[in-house]
This record gives C-alpha cells, sequence and structure tokens, in this order.
C-alpha cells in the first residue's frame, strides 16, 4: 500500500478551493505528500510544529490575524492536543478546522494504530465535535469547503476524517 | 524583584503591541493595571500562550507581539521553543517570569527552582538567538528596550519572586475577550 499520489493533490487542491492560506501540522505519513505540496506553494504558509497541542495554539492566532488556516494532523495527535482543543478553542469560541488523518480502523495492519483509531470517534462524541468522514475523492474538496465553513460559523472545532480509503492506492 | 513590578514596568509599552498572557498571576497583575483591548488572557491550556503569539507574529508581520509566559506553563511546551527557534519571526519577543513555582496552582516548587534547570538555556538550546536571562528592574528594563528594538525573535527570562495578587477575577468573560481581541487586530489591520 501506497500514499495516494492523486488523491493528495485533490485534497490540498481542495484546500486551496476554500481560501486557506495557512497550515499547521506535524508530518504523518498519509499527509507528507499534501504537506510537500504545502511546502512547495510560494502562496501557502506551511508551520511544522513539534507536538499538535502548539497547532492549536497557532491556529488561534491565526484567527485572531484574519487569516484562514486548517491543522492538518493524525488522531493520536489530536489526543496530544485535547487540552488546547478544549481548553483553548472551545472555552474562547475558537474555529479549528482539523483534517485528521485516521489511523488504527478498517484495514489498519498496524497493532500501534489500533487503540487509537477504536477510540477516535468516541473522543470527538464525547467533546462534542462534528466530523465527517472524507472517503470518495469525488467529494472531499467540497467537504473540505463545508468543514471550514461550519468551523468559523460555529465558532467551534470541526474534524474531517481523512480515511484509509481516500489516502491509500 | 516581584513580576508584578516588571509589568508595571512594561505597561507604558504594551498600548501599541498585541500582548498574550498565561493564567493567574501574570493574567490579573497586567488587567489591574488596566485592560487594554489589545490584550488576551489564555486562562487555560498552559503552554500555549507562545504559540498563540507565534500564530499572531507569522500573520501579522507589521505587529510586534509580546507574549507574557511563565516557566511553569513553559516547562508544558518546550517543543514550542524550538518552533519558536525555526520560524523565527522578527516581530516576537517572548518574557517568560521565571519564578521557580505553579503559584496559581497551590505554590509548588517548578522545575526551575534552585537553578535545577536553566530555562535560558533551554531557548538557546532550541535555536534562539536572542535570549538573556535577568533577575533586576534595571536589567530586565534594558533587555526589554533591546528586544523591542532589535526586529529579531528575542526571549527575556527573568527570575522573579514567587507571589502574586491578593485578589483574582475580571469583569471579562473568555470569549469576550476573545472576540473583542480579534475585533481589535482587525481594526488596526483594517487602518493600517
Amino acid at each position: 500500500m501506497t500514499v495516494s499520489y492523486d488523491n493528495s493533490k485533490t485534497i490540498f487542491e481542495g484546500i486551496k478551493a476554500a481560501g486557506i492560506t495557512s497550515i499547521s501540522a506535524l508530518p504523518e505519513t498519509w499527509l507528507g505528500l499534501l504537506l510537500q505540496r504545502a511546502e512547495d506553494d510560494p502562496d501557502m504558509q506551511l508551520i511544522q510544529v513539534a507536538k499538535e497541542e502548539e497547532a492549536v495554539g497557532i491556529a488561534a492566532g491565526a484567527y485572531f490575524a484574519g487569516e484562514p488556516h486548517i491543522l492538518l494532523m493524525q488522531n493520536h495527535g489530536m489526543f496530544g492536543a485535547l487540552n488546547g482543543i478544549v481548553s483553548l478553542a472551545q472555552l474562547y469560541g475558537i474555529p479549528l478546522c482539523m483534517l485528521i488523518a485516521v489511523r488504527g480502523h478498517w484495514g489498519e495492519p498496524y497493532p500501534w494504530h489500533t487503540r487509537g483509531g477504536i477510540v477516535t470517534e468516541g473522543i470527538l462524541q464525547a467533546l462534542s465535535i462534528p466530523f465527517e468522514h472524507a472517503r470518495d475523492p469525488e467529494k472531499v474538496g467540497k467537504q473540505i469547503q463545508e468543514a471550514w465553513t461550519f468551523s468559523q460559523s460555529s465558532l467551534s472545532p470541526v474534524a474531517l476524517l481523512l480515511t484509509r480509503d481516500l489516502m491509500e492506492d | 524583584m516581584e513580576r508584578a513590578q516588571c509589568i508595571a514596568m512594561l505597561y507604558p509599552e504594551l498600548e501599541d503591541k498585541l500582548v498574550v498572557t498565561i493564567m493567574g498571576a501574570s493574567a490579573q497583575e497586567l488587567y489591574d493595571l488596566g485592560h487594554r483591548e489589545n490584550f488576551f488572557y489564555l486562562q487555560h491550556a498552559m503552554g500555549l500562550a507562545s504559540s498563540i503569539g507565534l500564530g499572531l507574529a507569522l500573520h501579522l508581520p507589521e505587529e510586534q507581539v509580546i507574549v507574557l509566559d511563565g516557566d511553569g506553563s513553559v516547562l508544558m511546551n518546550l517543543g514550542g521553543l524550538a518552533t519558536l527557534a525555526r520560524y523565527r519571526p522578527k516581530n516576537l519577543l517572548h518574557i517568560i517570569f521565571d519564578n521557580g513555582s505553579l503559584l496559581s496552582t497551590g505554590g509548588f516548587d517548578s522545575h526551575t527552582t534552585a537553578g535545577i534547570t536553566d530555562l535560558a538555556a533551554i531557548a538557546r538550546g532550541a535555536g534562539i538567538e536572542h535570549v538573556v536571562a535577568v533577575d533586576s528592574p534595571m536589567d530586565f528594563g534594558e533587555a526589554a528596550v533591546e528586544a523591542l528594538e532589535r526586529n529579531d525573535l528575542s526571549v527575556i527570562v527573568v527570575k522573579v519572586k514567587a507571589v502574586g495578587p491578593d485578589n483574582y477575577g475580571m469583569d471579562l468573560a473568555l470569549p469576550e475577550n476573545a472576540f473583542r481581541f480579534k475585533r481589535c487586530v482587525q481594526e488596526r489591520k483594517a487602518a493600517r
């Protein structure tokens, strides 16, 4: 299995079409090709963090600055960012548009990803974070646009879950 | 030296800056000097004040951003110092008040007590070029003036006593602070 070149391109085009100009991220295998595109695009600011919780702070700063910004991370990275999501974004009413690579679910061959994959949806539900799964390259662009729009109107974290169907060939 | 004294020295300089503080005593001491619309108080999410500062500084290069941080918060986000170093915003001044204590949560010693952990050395090791450690009001004042004139990412670690205000409370709901701070930033942007 390899990371999908075509779908990574489609997702990046969807991010651009949604008007996003800034991304904070922690590199992850499924997100690699996507982040490479972000890095190579002179009109996109890519900020790589050491730990995902930083990205929540950076996203808040970008929001105050009026810069269209999204977060890219793995589901396990989101777990490490939870206090920031709750005690900065949700507490203060700051939108977060999160694109999250969901490892450890249907078809997962690697044991180390599995617990995180199994509990991801439950954690999102417990925190009242609205989420949708992105499975189809035909639809993902629209889903990114919708996730962005909803995060801004609800002043809330919103998660678009990037699945194996979309991210692997 | 007390943190409140340093914040009071800095206060006249803050009118035209964007200021992010951590929770507890730092936030309260700044608020008690007189709230301004360009102040954002991060009353939770320890560690993320510097990350908010980075997000502001990178996206608002025409603004000068000051983060009022503390040893306990910085210890929760040491990786953030490395991220600051990597992106090196010229318009960010990161002031770390080091009282060696988790004062706002019961006064337990932090790792910086008795010189065990050296935050200035960590900041330098993270790759930040302009880092100074000060422990007197005069040195703090000089370091702050130099940093504000430098036009480069700067960190000042300020050794202060583990004391805080007698009373806590703000007439400012947390989302209200966020909404008004954002509006202030946008108005300043539009006025340029």
